[in-house]
Order: structure tokens, then sequence, then C-alpha cells
């Protein structure tokens, strides 16, 4: 809950991943907020002024001071809004979902887009055996409905990635790259939390971002002839 | 504070095993430093970090925790026996500046060092070393915002974004000798130049970062074992 004298704002795009995250958290922590819809490809002033160093979406501003980078925002958040935790309290938790959240940004994100992503046979080959390595350890470290458990966490959060956009890109390219065949935990882990109730409310619109994602590979396609 | 059940398996060349051990210094922490080899990986090693198989883990009872600045955040929070050695600011915000930058030394500063140290052909070189010079100018303000006219990123004490850059001095000194250009330019870092020296005297870095011409010997052996990776042809 937010006061009169506080001002929260998030800097973002609809159909930012990285967005997304921090938009599940102030849900999840029922923080009232603004939203600036920033436009990627003629940046406003105030993203420049707050984000100068990447001048990339999400930036979270807080009273007038900014933070950049979704995860280092989420831990903010947890610290300031008490209720609804989404880090755990004890120390070595904690580093563990630390360590996950690291894990997907490091090892799945990146590699999972470029199997998409990629006109190279060869290179797509090396960065789908990536993906496919990665979310293999994660389906064997993922022991309950959530990764937080029976509830919602940081690490959840952080996989929204992997529930939301691999399905939508992997279409465009006709790839099999999460499925419940390959990741059944994953899989039953995605369906739940797409479908939790504060999430569903902040997933982006499916079919406009699916034809902008499409519009990407075509243009890749038509470059690489 | 003697504890038995505290172990880091970790390599003296290793800037992230020196966060650790530098950490483990601050809190004035026992601990069994168990050197690993590498080459190969040993079984402790293997089953402690079998996501990434890399060095430091800290080994805490029957806890293992991986990535050296998840260490010394684990290490920042539980023992956080007074203020005078906590790690990380205690404000959110600061905080949060604090995770940003060691996030960015740990992506751009890192990446621009080693890329540069082990190029394969001068031009690349060239491309990162560059690279690290806009790294270290965009360090250099940091430094004199966070530093408010005191010795550390931390401001009067050691902290985390001092430890996260610290660790390297070593490998930067083996790039001055590779290159003939002192670490920091005077001209550009003077700040990150008397940085460094109030860094490497702090008591609880003391001994640690690893001898520079031992460090040269090491990243010698290293750059001979990519060249030759890189040139044998694929299996």
């Amino acid at each position: 809950m937010t006061t009169n004298q506080e001002e929260v704002k998030l800097l973002g795009a609809t159909g930012s991943p990285f967005v997304c995250r921090v938009q599940i958290a102030l849900k999840l922590k029922e923080i009232e907020y603004k939203f600036v819809e920033e436009n990627l490809v003629n940046k406003s002033e105030l993203l420049l002024k707050y984000n100068p160093i990447y001048k990339k979406v999400p930036v979270f501003v807080h009273n007038d001071k900014p933070i950049i980078e979704s995860l280092v925002i989420l831990e903010y958040i947890d610290e300031i809004w008490k209720q609804n935790p989404i880090l755990p309290s004890d120390p070595y938790q904690r580093s563990l979902a630390r360590f996950w959240s690291k894990f997907i940004d490091d090892k799945i994100v990146l590699a999972s887009s470029k199997s998409v992503f990629t006109i190279d046979e060869k290179e797509r080959e090396k960065h789908i055996e990536e993906s496919t390595e990665a979310l293999q350890i994660l389906e064997n470290e993922l022991k309950g409905k959530f990764f937080g458990g029976e509830e919602i966490n940081f690490v959840d959060i952080a996989a929204v990635f992997i529930a939301f956009w691999i399905p939508l890109v992997q279409d465009i390219a006709d790839l099999q790259l999460f499925t419940d065949e390959k990741f059944p935990k994953l899989y039953n882990w995605s369906q739940e939390f797409l479908n939790h109730p504060v999430v569903k409310q902040n997933l982006p619109p499916r079919d406009p971002l699916f034809a902008f994602f499409k519009a990407r590979y075509d243009g890749l396609l038509a470059a690489s002839k | 504070m003697a504890t038995s059940d505290l172990k880091l398996l970790g390599g003296w060349f290793s800037p992230f095993a020196c966060r650790v051990q530098i950490a483990l210094s601050i809190k004035g922490l026992d601990y069994e430093n168990i050197e690993e080899n590498l080459n190969p990986k040993s079984d402790l090693l293997l089953q402690s970090n079998p996501t990434y198989k890399k060095i430091p883990v800290l080994i805490h009872g029957d806890k293992t925790i991986c990535e050296s600045a998840i260490i010394v955040q684990y290490i920042d929070e539980v023992w956080k026996n007074n203020a005078t050695s906590s790690i990380l600011p205690s404000n959110a915000y600061d905080k949060a500046i604090a995770r940003f930058w060691v996030s960015y030394i740990d992506d751009k500063f890192f990446n621009s060092l080693r890329n540069g140290l082990f190029a394969q052909d001068d031009e690349s070189k060239k491309k990162y070393f560059d690279e690290l010079e806009e790294v270290l100018l965009k360090l250099e303000e940091v430094f004199n915002k966070l530093s408010e006219g005191k010795g550390f990123f931390g401001g009067e004490k050691i902290g985390f974004i001092d430890i996260a850059l610290g660790c390297y001095l070593s490998w930067l000194k083996v790039k001055e000798k590779f290159t003939g250009t002192k670490m920091f330019d005077e001209a550009k870092n003077p700040g990150l130049v008397i940085w460094a020296e109030t860094f490497s005297a702090h008591p609880s870095v003391k001994g640690i970062l690893p001898e520079t011409d031992k460090l040269v010997e090491f990243a010698i052996a290293m750059a001979q074992r990519l060249a030759a990776a890189a040139a044998a042809p694929p299996k």
C-alpha cells in the first residue's frame, strides 16, 4: 500500500518480459504505481535520464530515485514493501532464489531467444542444445507446485519468460523447445503460474506480441536471402 | 569467531574466490581454504556446484552456496554482527545501487578485461581494451559519487562494490605487464588510482590478492592453452 507522499513509477514497454516481472511483483504486493509506456524505438528523455548506461526498460522510480535491472528492482520492492514477500527470509534460501533467477537470466533467456532468432542452422542447433540443457537443469530443480512452494516467489516471477515468452516465440520458428513431453514438471508449473490470479492480469496480450515477433523473424529470414 | 564448518573451494588465481576471502576476513571468520586445481576438477567441486562446476563455492555445514556475488551477500546476511563489518549498505536504495554496479562490473568490466587479455589478434585486443577504458571512466564517475570524498565506493568503509572491483586488481596488474600501460590512467581515473592503493592496504584485503609475478606466469600459461585450443583442428 503506497501512501500519499510516495510516488511510484514504472517505465516499461508492454511485451517486455523484464517489465512483466516487476508488474507481477507490484501487483502481488498491491502497490499502486504509474505505468509509463516507453517507445523503445524513440526513447524518451526521461528514460535516457534515468538509465543512461543501458537505456533500457524496466526503470523503477520511487520518490524520484531510479533503479534498473529487473532482479535488482524485485529485491528493492521486496525490501520496501514487506507484505506478500517474494524472497525467503532465511539467508540460505535467499541465496538459492538469487542463484536460480540468475541462472534463468544467464543460461535460458538469451539461448532460447537465439534458438528462434538465428538463421544459420549450425548456430541455431547450438543454441537449442544450450537451452535444452538449461531447461533440464531447471526441471530437475523444481520440487513443488511453484519454485516458491505453495505460493509464487522470486524465481517463479523471474521465470515468467519461460512460461509465456518461450511458448510464444517457439511457435514462430516451429520449434519444440519447451513442451510437456520434454519437461513435464516445468510445463505443469507454467500452466499453474500463468493461471495464478495475479500473473494472469499482468501478461501482455498474446496476439500483438506474436505479430511483433513474427515480423522480426520474417525480417531476419528476408535479410538472409 | 571460530567456525569449523566453513569451507571455501577456491583458487589463488581466481578474483571471484578472492571476493569471498575478503568478505570472510571482514567478518573475522575462520574457514578451511581448499585450493582447487581445476585440472581435473575435484569430486567435491563437481558435487557442490553441479550446475556450473566452477569456483568459488562456500560450504557452510551442509549448505553449499555458489556464485561469488551471491556468496558475499550470504555471508553479510548470516553474520550481521555489527554495523562496522556490514558489507552491503543498510538503506534499501543504496543496496539496490550497489547490486546494480556489481552486476555491471561482472558484465562489462569482466568481459572487456578477460576478452582483451586473451584475444588472439591485435585488433580484437584493442577493441576490448578500448571498451575497458570506457567502463573505467564510468566507474571513476561512480566512485566519485558514491565515496563522497571518503576512501571507498562504500564510503568510509569497504563495501560490496569495492570487493567486487578490487578483486580484479592483480589481474589489472597482469594487463599492465602485458600491455605496458598503467592499469588506471592517472589523468582519466585519478580517483581509482588512489582507491586501488586504499583498497589494497585494507587489513581485510592484505595477503589475499595474488602476487603479480605469479599471476603473470599463470596468465601466460593460460593464454598459451587458449591459443592452442583455438588453433587445434576440431575433433
